[in-house]
């Protein structure tokens, strides 16, 4: 056994955490940051942190991942990390000639307390900024909230730096689409897209994370959005942010510094998911929801009853963010399946209340934690003592899946020993499409790998 | 291939971009060499803020590579929760367990996930907290604690806190002030563990030495190896066949008992020098136990590790079977050889990486044909470029102060010089190399090469530019970006997720991965047809086709 420590009634723990559902802050900054063209993200802090987290998102991806650190050496962390920063500055700007430069601070430097407002005055004072170059900044201490709270002040950062207050709304509309792939991003600008109106997605890491192999490298890939259309969603007809946890601060930035209305949904992962967010935008446009859009569902509720039967009454085990497990909890149901257990180590009592709503047409029995010690051991005592039929979570899950034998759907971050998720999104309809394909080929390769020769079925 | 174009012009190149002070600091980092032993560089010093460097911390050094193989010391991270969750089976360290219900705590990751409240009013209850409950489910023989960078600044003891704790549970108990702040690269890291992990589990003064003294006639220690990709496997078996004791690898497939018994054998073998050269010194001030500098990567080279230990005991039976060892290996080595170097005779190479890989695995690429273009390593010190006569001559700077020096005496009652005059003549006759010396990777690559030490994104993608090599190795950050120029790049810290890549054995492996990197059908495919020159003759032999 791979977890033979693991037994179905672990002790009660309020102190220590053991297989975390969660990473730090700093990692999600970083990923948001990326979803600028041009951006070179530093981490403010010593230099392991920025190596952990460009290899974490390298093996996620498959992608190049370009990022600088500060380098924190003991005499940085008791005198400051201003000489640092400023060196650094220095550097980016004349080595890598990137266009702008996002820095998140790490717990190092929010423990001595570094003032980055200060240091990046100092840089312009210094004359190290050039003409037409940009710095921004999240503050991201390790030790508040997770990964995903890390992306979304990296996106509530991008609005409170550069969105541009205007007097007269324009018709685009800008979206904040959470942490989902690359796909996802690509995925989502082609639903606003079929309305007939212009869209900025903030941040974009398609055609970041998600390059071609040319014989060319480059530092900053031709994806992401751009300053000029982080300065334009000031003057977006509306904003919606899809996943609370992950953008939501972004959406109501922008909404209180620019007055641009900002609209929140869960993630448009499964059918209502994205039923709700194609008539949230047939709303703000005024028009008809496109017929291809409406095919495209057909298509999925078509999947959904041909199949019904393999998905009915299973159960599930969810873990990573709240707003991919909310979202995905929906979709579940809607397959006539439930999440059975779930846990995020996001803290947050919203999730609480969103999982609630999510769950309401389940057809069991749902029980879902959040917070510090909302960790993968604790949910796999839970399996120990009544195991669902599938789990639904990143790679270090295999674990579990391997010990318990139960099927692995892996979704989310990371995953580290799968392709796919680059390149195929699971969000709209055609992503619930995938969703329910990934989930069912399960239940049928358990099926034809459990079945007595006479019971072995051609035909399913 | 192109010819390869002149060091010193590259080097030139490669500092062209960079601010003038920055390239003052970075050119002495760069030496084109000359093939002999005096040359000086630039290593072990701070990374410049902005460079993008390979480099980690002082916890990666610590947590991530020597205690992260040992499987039944349970590894408490104390921290935010990020380090510890990076840190979690990242490293590809397999472990085999003896029975099922032995105990291995490598697929798990402990943290006491410090929250602001930790870091306002410190962390120490928390951690006491986590300690107790760590034991309640585990039930460990030992519990490791790892500090991380608020740790430090907070002020919290994890010292006092593993004292009080291995009073109260009765297990021992310890901590490690390995703040990823506290050195300039993960190297740090490595020195702290190795002080503690003698002080605490190897010296006979650590609080559990109730372990039998184990059996053998020819008893040796690996240090420096982490069967990353089942390296130390390979070589366990390898030790068994010749009728070598292997009592404690230092840490790969390694377990608290092995540890604690390193003190009872007669040699110790030095793998990375870099990262456990400390445990090695400890281990002859103490107990008079010598240690020979060893290489098992590569064939030739691993053939002459075993050579080596036969030397030093200096008996013919053994001296006949590690031969007998050798010839049988070298049969299935050699057939590998002949069918692999026609294909990479000739191509070229560059390795950037760790604090030993850089160097052991030229041997590998040099068996195959291959030529290195550059090499250096990530977090390696001068005297693993220069050798270690140079370390009366490194200047101790205020970083290397951080590091705890620890005071090891010879432990009277215990101590046995093992080593003899003798003996060190038979080990130089082999490779020139005696007790506890290891004359460093720059004097043994080739003049007009160039050694790099702590490589930059920018500096990484400029040689590929310049050399168009064949091949890079380096990590994973590095990988995808080389790729990206249609050039072969296999991770040396992870092997791509492959191996073994150590002994006979894992050269044999590594050799058909290189293969199959360098020869990929995918980098032909990089460009499409219409992007291809064609002449009129291949066109009209395309229309014929369709028609």
């Amino acid at each position: 056994m791979l977890l033979r420590h693991t037994e179905a009634d672990a002790p009660e723990r309020k102190a220590l955490t053991i297989n975390p559902a969660k990473t730090c802050q700093p990692i999600g900054a970083m990923y948001a940051a990326l979803g600028v063209h041009g951006c070179l993200p530093h981490s403010h802090g010593s230099q392991g942190c920025c190596s952990y987290h460009r290899s974490q998102l390298t093996r996620h991806y498959k992608e190049p991942v370009l990022a600088a650190t500060s380098s924190f050496t003991e005499g940085s962390s008791v005198f400051g990390g201003q000489s640092n920063l400023l060196q650094a500055i220095s550097n980016i700007f004349s080595i890598y000639d990137a266009d702008v430069i996002a820095v998140h601070t790490t717990c190092l430097s929010e423990t001595i307390g570094d003032d980055i407002n200060q240091i990046v005055r100092k840089a312009k004072e210094d004359g190290l900024i050039p003409e037409g170059k940009y710095i921004f900044h999240a503050n991201t201490p390790s030790y508040q909230g997770s990964q995903v709270t890390g992306f979304a002040s990296m996106c509530k950062s991008m609005m409170d730096s550069f969105a541009e207050p205007a007097d007269k709304p324009g018709d685009h509309i800008a979206i904040v689409p959470g942490w989902v792939e690359p796909a996802d991003m690509r995925e989502i600008r082609r639903i606003v897209e079929a309305f007939g109106v212009e869209v900025t997605l903030a941040p974009d890491t398609s055609g970041v994370l998600d390059t071609g192999l040319t014989g060319t490298s480059q530092y900053f890939p031709d994806g992401g959005t751009t300053i000029d259309e982080l300065k334009a969603c000031g003057s977006a007809r509306t904003v919606i942010s899809l996943g609370p946890s992950a953008s939501g601060p972004a959406g109501r930035a922008l909404e209180s510094r620019c007055k641009v209305p900002c609209e929140v949904l869960e993630l448009p992962i499964g059918l209502q998911g994205t039923d709700r967010f194609i008539q949230s935008l047939s709303v703000i446009t005024g028009k008809p929801i496109p017929e291809q859009l409406k095919w495209e569902r057909s298509r999925l509720v078509d999947l959904m009853s041909d199949m019904g039967q393999y998905f009915y009454g299973k159960s599930a085990a969810l873990w990573g963010d709240p707003d991919q497990i909310v979202a995905l909890s929906e979709f579940l149901c809607d397959l006539s399946m439930f999440p059975k257990y779930a846990v995020t180590g996001t803290p947050g009592k919203g999730f609480m209340k969103r999982m609630e709503k999510a769950c309401e047409n389940a057809s069991g029995p749902c029980r879902y934690e959040e917070g510090q010690r909302a960790d993968m051991h604790k949910m796999h005592s839970w399996i120990k003592a009544d195991k669902p039929d599938v789990l639904i979570g990143g790679t270090h899950g295999k674990y579990i899946a391997r010990d318990e034998d139960i099927p692995l759907v892996r979704h989310g971050f990371p995953i580290l020993d799968r392709i796919g998720h680059q390149y195929f999104n699971t969000v709209g309809y055609t992503g619930g499409m995938r969703l329910a394909e990934q989930i069912l080929n399960c239940f049928l390769d358990r099926q034809d790998r459990d079945a007595p020769e006479e019971r072995f079925e051609l035909v399913m | 291939m192109a010819l390869t174009p002149d060091p010193a012009a590259v080097k030139e190149e490669l500092l062209k971009q960079f601010p003038a002070k920055v390239a003052r600091k970075r050119a002495k980092h760069i030496v084109e060499t000359e093939g002999e032993a005096g040359q000086e560089i630039a290593a072990n010093v701070r990374t410049i803020p902005g460079v993008i460097s390979q480099r980690g911390c002082t916890y990666a050094g610590c947590k991530g590579v020597i205690l992260g193989p040992t499987r039944d010391v349970l590894s408490i991270t104390h921290g935010p929760i990020g380090c510890g969750y990076y840190s979690w089976l990242t490293r590809r360290n397999q472990t085999r367990t003896e029975s099922d219900t032995d105990p291995n705590y490598m697929t798990y990751s402990l943290s006491t996930d410090m929250q602001e409240e930790n870091i306002v009013f410190g962390g120490e209850a928390k951690l006491k907290d986590a300690i107790r409950e760590a034991y309640a489910t585990f039930k460990p023989p030992a519990i490791a604690i790892h500090s991380t960078c608020p740790v430090g600044l907070i002020g919290d003891d994890v010292h006092a806190v593993a004292r009080e704790m291995k009073e109260e549970l009765g297990i021992n108990v310890f901590g490690f002030s390995c703040e990823g702040y506290r050195g300039v690269s993960q190297s740090a890291g490595h020195h702290i563990a190795n002080n503690k992990i003698f002080t605490e589990v190897v010296s006979h003064e650590a609080p559990t030495q109730h372990f039998p003294v184990p059996e053998g006639k020819f008893k040796i220690n690996l240090l420096g190896e982490y069967n990353i990709g089942g390296d130390a496997f390979v070589l366990e078996e390898l030790f068994e066949r010749c009728g070598i004791s292997l009592v404690s690898t230092f840490c790969g497939n390694s377990t608290y008992e092995s540890l604690a018994q390193a003190r009872h054998v007669d040699l110790n073998l030095v793998m990375c020098h870099r990262s456990i050269n400390y445990v090695a010194t400890m281990l002859e001030t103490s107990y008079g136990i010598p240690w020979a500098k060893v290489n098992f990567i590569g064939a030739n080279q691993t053939a002459k590790s075993l050579r080596k230990v036969a030397a030093f005991f200096d008996d013919a039976e053994l001296t006949a079977k590690v031969e007998q060892v050798i010839a049988e290996e070298m049969v299935k080595v050699d057939a590998a050889k002949s069918s692999i170097v026609p294909r990479t005779a000739g191509k070229s190479v560059m390795l950037f990486v760790g604090g030993s890989r850089a160097h052991h695995y030229q041997h590998l690429f040099k068996e195959i044909d291959m030529k290195i273009l550059a090499a250096g390593y990530e977090f390696a010190h001068r005297d693993d470029y220069e050798g270690r006569d140079v370390i009366p001559n490194i200047k101790i700077d205020a970083d290397n102060r951080n590091i705890e020096e620890i005071e090891v005496h010879k432990a009277e009652a215990l101590y046995n010089d093992r080593s003899s005059p003798e003996a060190e003549e038979r080990l130089k006759a082999i490779d020139g190399e005696g007790f506890a010396e290891y004359n460093g990777m720059m004097p043994e690559m080739e003049a007009g090469v160039l050694a790099i030490d702590d490589v930059s994104h920018y500096e990484t993608e400029k040689l590929i530019e310049l050399y168009k090599p064949d091949m890079v190795c380096c990590g994973i950050k590095e990988k995808y970006s080389i790729q990206k120029n249609g050039v072969a790049s296999r991770q040396l810290h992870s092997y791509d997720y492959g191996g073994p890549y150590a002994g006979f054995a894992g050269a044999i492996n590594f050799w058909k991965d290189i293969d199959m990197m360098v020869n990929a059908r995918w980098w032909k495919l990089v460009k499409a047809p219409w992007d291809m020159p064609e002449d009129a003759s291949a066109a009209e032999a395309r229309m014929v086709t369709l028609s």
